[in-house]
């Protein structure tokens, strides 16, 4: 961490250590065998292999970006080859002892999945020869000129994302194009060899040539009239619109249901973005709005038993909202006084008391208790019901438009600076002017209104609702995708869903590795990145106004 | 009738009797201050005023209107500002950003410019520095933009919380220099200090503060020649 601090042969052993524990502290827990079943690269490389060289890999490439420049190329060889230690350890000790009485996943097939198949002696020599070699050609990346390195980086990391999710490039590339020629590309789920080596080349040096271009590029768009750019801007949001909408075609319909989950995420990150990241009040209950918007919308639409109404989603769609305002202000008023900790923890409860309520046999005559509340219709359109998931994309596509234009305003607007004013100091707020009480409750109530319109939009695209859907767990998915993305900023709510609900949506095996993941992804963050993956403008600029600023002349004191 | 009129006020934290019947005046055009060692309710006394604290017992006059059921944010309205205690920038935000936010309960934006020059008068190292993010300015470029925050909200009455805190020497003098140049403005000011050296030398009148209670009260010279003054306050034997 400390660049003045001299990096020794030491660190660079101590390095390869902790990435050989990394190695294999998954390997224990199970996924890497898990990922053994999912090819890369048809016959030569799976996910698990990926898994097991990651750690190394990643370890290494620190260790020669920290040592001295002539160092750098043994310090990652050193690393890698220290990283296989751990892993050799754990491969011996699981074949002298019966290690599954007290680490089930350590089966005879996760050993031949780290020893590439070839026993513990064999295994462990490779072992030893991979992880130096992986080790040393991370150093050596790391030492090529950024104007190689990245756009290397760039090449394995995509081919590495089409390797990974060759099984719905198959079935999308097959819709397209047909059978014989997805067969050419990618058979059994897996890449061809030659295409992935194509991939890596193609796509490393369109990178090359764009970094290349990209310099005079930018000057040529710095040299544009206004109204050009103005233009061209227009262009590319119509592109962007056009491309937005197109999208379920291109998708198709598991994809579409899936990028539908996201969306639904998405609209909620965008409310406690305005509570949490504009405002800066903690809310552990957010999921709370979320479950009244989902009831309101179950119980005004069910065609069950339980319905009260029948009427249609687009009647029920503002009741739902209306009521998660209301709940928001009905929420907000007690805690006004409360900051930080405190908020935090009044407001886990009430999440935890709508959930509980839901569940309970009191209100089970309303809204059905555990059983939940059943057939709920799916939204119909001038007629037409949007069952397919690429018809109710455009719902939840409208949902998100509309709460990132209210973000958008709102972030500029008055109420916007007030937000800022109060998350930054709320006595100085106050001192200003700034009711910190309408302040408060508006955050809390628009937060509200999109949870409520998010759950809303869920409940009619399961048409089934129960309790247990209500858990914390939704309220912390969604805090951590917004930290992941970056607090404050919108575009980060989008990243944040797509890595978090997007990612292991995609990538089943995760599935019972969701939460080891989000903490895992949450520490790795907050030490390596800890403004999230977009910023908004104003973390950027505090992360980087000790870069910029001029040193201060101070008046020499005491003389 | 003073501009600001305090009398007897009580506050408390729980069950802390922090201010134990304070009463003290301010009037119009003046510069009153308060001194006192760490501890003794200086701090209470500015929130108790800003209404950001209640008192249990007594009120707070200011020009003649009993501010004891107005809402902290309110007082902005009525012409009080204070800086607080340890400045409270907006650390995040640029120094322009910061003089804006200062400016949020005016409703005439067109005297703006002018109140932001003027401003700039006072402080030219904040015009230098307006688009640097004002957590990386230096200690006494804070408190000089902690101050012209204030100044922009044009206030009549200004409470100022130890601006010398933390500071070094020549800049505590530059930053009583510009106290003095506002209140030769117009503003009154209330400053709270611990250095009652240089508190006693800018002040027309002071009141010494011990644990919650006003023990002396009297014009800025006869303080600063008052024995138990010198003794406790002054460092002088
Ligand atoms: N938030 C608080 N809660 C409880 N006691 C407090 C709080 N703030 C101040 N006090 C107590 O009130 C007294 C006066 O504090 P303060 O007004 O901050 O003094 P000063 O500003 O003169 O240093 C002190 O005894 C202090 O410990
Ligand atoms: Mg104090």
């Amino acid at each position: 961490m400390n660049p003045e601090k001299k990096f020794t042969l030491r660190d660079a052993v101590n390095q390869g250590l902790i990435a050989g524990l990394i190695t294999s502290l998954i390997s224990m827990v199970g996924m890497v065998e898990l990922f053994s079943k999912r090819q890369l690269i048809a016959n030569l490389m799976t996910t698990a292999q990926v898994f097991i060289l990651l750690a190394p890999a990643l370890l290494s490439y620190q260790s020669a970006r920290k040592s001295a420049k002539n160092n750098a190329l043994a310090s990652g060889a050193v690393t890698g080859f220290f990283a296989s230690i751990p892993i050799i350890v754990l491969v011996l000790l699981a074949s002298a002892f019966d290690l599954r009485q007290f680490l089930v996943n350590v089966s005879p097939n996760l050993i031949s999945t780290l020893t590439f198949g070839q026993g513990p002696v064999v295994g462990s020599l490779i072992l030893v020869a991979i992880n130096t070699l992986i080790g040393l050609l991370a150093a050596i990346l790391h030492q090529l000129d950024e104007k190689i390195r990245n756009p290397i980086l760039t090449g394995l990391l995509w081919t590495l994302l089409v390797g990974m999710f060759s099984e719905i490039l198959q079935e999308r590339l097959r819709a397209f194009f047909g059978i014989s020629f997805t067969n050419l590309i990618i058979r059994s789920k897996a890449l061809q060899p030659t295409v992935a080596v194509i991939l890596l080349v193609g796509i490393t040096a369109i990178a090359y040539f764009w970094g290349q271009r990209g310099a005079s590029f930018s000057e040529r768009i710095a040299n544009q009239s206004a109204t050009q750019r103005r233009n061209m801007i227009i262009a590319q949001r119509v592109a962007f619109f056009v491309l937005l909408l197109a999208m379920p075609l291109l998708l198709g319909t598991y994809l579409s249901e899936v990028v539908n989950n996201v969306g639904i995420y998405v609209l909620m990150g965008l409310g406690l973005n305005i509570v949490v990241g504009f405002a800066g009040l903690l809310d552990l209950g957010y999921v709370a709005f979320f479950a009244i918007g989902a009831y309101v919308m179950a119980i005004l639409t069910s065609e069950g038993f339980l319905g009260v109404a029948q009427t249609s989603f687009w009647v029920a769609l503002p009741v739902s909202v209306i009521t998660a305002v209301a709940a928001g202000i009905f929420l907000g008023t007690p805690v006004l006084r409360m900051r930080g900790d405190y908020l935090a923890i009044v407001t886990l409860g009430f999440g935890e008391i709508i959930r509980i309520m839901a569940n309970s046999d009191l209100l089970k005559p309303f809204i059905g208790g555990a059983q939940g509340v059943l057939q709920i219709p799916k939204p119909s359109f001038f007629g037409t019901s949007l069952i397919q998931p690429g018809q109710l994309y455009y719902v939840v596509l409208g949902g998100v438009l509309l709460a990132w234009f209210v973000s958008t305003r709102l972030s500029n607007s008055r109420l916007g600076r007030q937000w800022m004013a109060m998350r930054e100091d709320e006595d100085v707020a106050e001192a200003m002017g700034i009711n910190l009480v309408n302040t408060k409750l508006l955050a809390f109530a628009i937060g509200a209104g999109f949870s409520g319109l998010s759950g809303a939009i869920y409940a009619s695209k399961l048409t089934s609702i129960f309790p247990h859907s209500f858990n914390l767990l939704i309220s912390i998915n969604v805090l951590s995708l917004i930290i992941v993305g970056g607090m404050g900023s919108l575009p980060g709510v989008v990243i944040g869903s797509l890595i978090l609900v997007g990612l292991p949506e995609l990538l089943r095996e995760f599935a019972e590795f969701r939460l080891w993941m989000y903490g895992a992804l949450l520490i790795v963050m907050m030490l390596a990145k800890p403004e999230g993956f977009w910023p908004s403008a104003i973390t950027k600029r505090e992360l980087h106004a000790h870069d910029e600023s001029i040193p201060i002349e101070e008046p020499a004191a005491a003389d | 009738m003073p501009m600001l009129e305090v009398n007897n006020i009580h506050t408390y934290y729980g069950n802390i009797h922090a201010l134990k019947g304070i009463t003290l005046t301010v009037e119009q055009g003046e510069i009153v201050t308060l001194i006192g060692a760490n501890g003794a309710g200086k701090t209470t006394t500015l929130r108790t005023i800003s209404a950001l604290l209640r008192p249990r017992q007594g009120n707070v006059l200011f020009e003649g209107e009993d501010l004891s059921n107005i809402p902290a944010h309110q007082m902005v309205y009525k012409g009080v500002a204070m800086v607080p205690e340890g400045r409270g920038i907006f650390s995040r935000l640029t120094v322009s950003e910061n003089l804006d936010m200062g400016a949020f309960s005016r409703k005439d934006k067109d005297s703006m410019g002018k109140d932001l020059e003027r401003v700039f008068t006072l402080f030219p190292r904040l015009k230098e520095r307006r688009n640097q993010v004002a957590g990386t300015l230096s200690g006494g470029e804070q408190q000089m933009l902690a101050i012209g925050r204030a100044m922009m909200s044009h206030p009549r009455l200004l409470l100022l919380d130890e601006p010398s805190m933390g500071l070094a020497p020549v800049l505590v003098e530059a930053i009583f220099d510009t106290v003095i140049a506002i209140n030769k403005e117009g503003t009154t000011i209330l400053l709270v200090e611990q250095n009652a050296t240089m508190a006693l030398s800018v002040a027309f009148r002071g009141y010494v503060l011990q644990t919650g209670e006003i023990v002396l009260s009297d014009s800025a010279q006869n303080l600063s020649k008052n024995e138990m003054v010198q003794k406790a306050y002054l460092g002088m034997e």
